[in-house]
């Protein structure tokens, strides 16, 4: 079983950055950044979902939680997360 | 999860909600007149959109949630409410990517565009130097667009793309383009060329070899991380390695084309009757046409690979590009002209050249090329023409007004 480390910190309160759109399609979402200009896809209706509700939410984890996402599949929406973070599609939530 | 494309590909095949990619070609209207101009542009269309024909379309694609628009021509920023059009997409949060030939990116314009994270600029140059790409785009070009890349650096507009059209004089300068996206901290963009419009005049002379696809090819696999293709170079998927980006023909999928008179084709390649899925002035509007026209549920459905089914490289190339068989008169379910294992040039060798399709509009220049810029009935001008803020004027009956009415030679 791969338990790969995530760096991602599922504990951290996160939000979709605010120069990113997002269009819901048949198969999960597609989001563009304005700032960096890239496109990214998300592959999921249930990712779609976590990724919408990150900012109403204490933490990652919590938006997995509520989105309904068991612990089986929480390193797979982590591993995601943390694309999306790379491609600064989602930010940390800074004390604003 | 995020970004891996092969099986969204599948997704994509059968159509999105609304366009990923939309090209929205402003106006016929140009001041060069490229031998390979693939809208056949030069003169305006009197049937032309309005100003607030234009502005109801990106009230659409707002609603539709298309993040941005490349916006070309003819040459766009010639229409005098271009500007005007350009704030009112970036208001209703559709971003803006246009191409120019450079002709109006003045130091005041360059400092404008640096100043919005929702445009991005895209100068046009199909040679490194003058030399090559005046023999192509006019006299008087290269220093045109160089003269606009050092305005918009000047500026401060980091990352703007500079867009070069691959040719058989090109190919070979591909590292000096480098040189110059570089120089101007620009990042470079490559193309195919197609037979579309008056390319299909030249595509015989100015398409790659098959020797310098190969060093196409192989130089993007070597240094093509960082440049842009527009996904045009699909069919050299054949040679082995996938290239960057979507590996897959877009048409009506997932991209399209909307002309200056508001016609609706399945891509910028495509401008034929064949192709045509409607207009954006139709009583369901543009969204309708997307949504709803028969061509594109066509291009939606799961295409066959007709005599290609069977070639090993079929799932790396998917048979290649739509409009480059239909321009070349070549069968849609056989090779690309310019199949990487030569299918397409045996297949040119014995179709018949004259019955190939032609480009249905033509709005070339009927003589030299001129500089022009539209401007509005004699009666309208004035101080406010003079200081480039003339509102658009529509002719009094279609074909009752010269498009150059009220030009002024500089």
């Amino acid at each position: 079983m791969s338990t790969k480390t995530l760096d991602f910190d599922l504990d951290s309160a996160w939000r979709l950055h605010p120069q990113v759109s997002v269009r819901p399609e048949r198969f999960g979402a597609l989001l563009y950044h304005f700032g960096t200009r890239r496109l990214s896809f998300l592959k999921s209706r249930a990712l779609l979902t976590v990724v919408s509700s990150l900012d109403s939410q204490p933490s990652a984890r919590a938006a997995c939680a509520g989105a309904g996402i068991g612990p089986a599949e929480l390193p797979a929406y982590a591993r995601a997360l943390a694309t999306l973070a790379a491609s600064q599609m989602i930010c940390r939530k800074t004390a604003s | 999860m995020t970004t891996a494309a092969a099986p969204l590909v599948a997704e994509f095949r059968f159509g999105l909600d609304a366009p990923i990619c939309l090209t929205w070609e402003l106006t016929y209207a140009c001041n060069l007149s490229c031998v390979h101009c693939l809208s056949s542009s030069g003169r305006r269309d009197p049937r032309e959109l309005t100003t607030a024909e234009c502005k109801r379309v990106i009230d659409e694609l707002e609603r539709m949630q298309v993040f941005y628009v490349n916006i070309g021509g003819g040459e766009p920023t010639v229409r005098p409410d271009f500007w005007e059009l350009v704030d009112y997409a970036t208001a209703h949060h559709v971003g803006v990517k246009f191409s120019t030939n450079g002709v109006k990116i003045t130091p005041e314009v360059a400092s404008r565009l640096a100043g919005s994270d929702y445009i991005d600029v895209q100068i046009s140059l199909d040679g490194a130097t003058a030399e090559v790409n005046d023999a192509v785009r006019g006299r008087g070009s290269f220093a045109t667009a160089v003269r606009a890349m050092q305005n918009l650096a000047a500026a401060g507009f980091a990352g703007f793309k500079l867009s070069v059209v691959m040719t058989r004089h090109n190919v070979g300068q591909l590292n000096e383009f480098k040189a110059i996206a570089d120089r101007f901290g620009a990042q470079l963009r490559i193309t195919r060329l197609r037979p579309s419009g008056r390319g299909a005049d030249v595509w015989t002379e100015l398409h790659p070899t098959p020797a310098q696809q190969r060093e196409l090819y192989d130089w993007l696999v070597a240094h093509g991380e960082n440049v842009l293709t527009g996904d045009s170079f699909f069919h050299l998927a054949g040679y082995g390695q996938e290239l960057p980006g979507l590996n897959m023909c877009g048409a009506g999928r997932v991209v399209c084309l909307i002309d200056p008179v508001g016609d609706v084709y399945a891509c910028p390649f495509a401008i034929h009757d064949a192709f045509l899925a409607g207009n954006v002035r139709s009583a369901a509007g543009f969204a309708g046409v997307w949504r709803d026209s028969e061509l594109f549920a066509d291009l939606r459905r799961p295409q066959s690979g007709g005599a290609c089914t069977s070639c090993s490289a079929f799932d790396a190339c998917q048979g290649g590009c739509m409009a480059a068989k239909f321009f070349t008169g070549l069968p849609l379910d056989g090779p690309d002209p310019e199949c990487v294992r030569g299918f397409g040039e045996a297949a040119l060798a014995t179709a018949d050249a004259t019955a190939a399709p032609r480009p249905s509009g033509d709005h070339s220049h009927r003589t030299a090329p001129v500089p022009i810029s539209i401007g509005p009935r004699p009666a309208d001008s004035g101080a406010a023409a003079s200081a480039g803020l003339i509102e658009r004027s529509m002719p009094d009956r279609a074909c009752d007004q010269s498009p150059l009415a009220g030009f002024t030679p500089r």
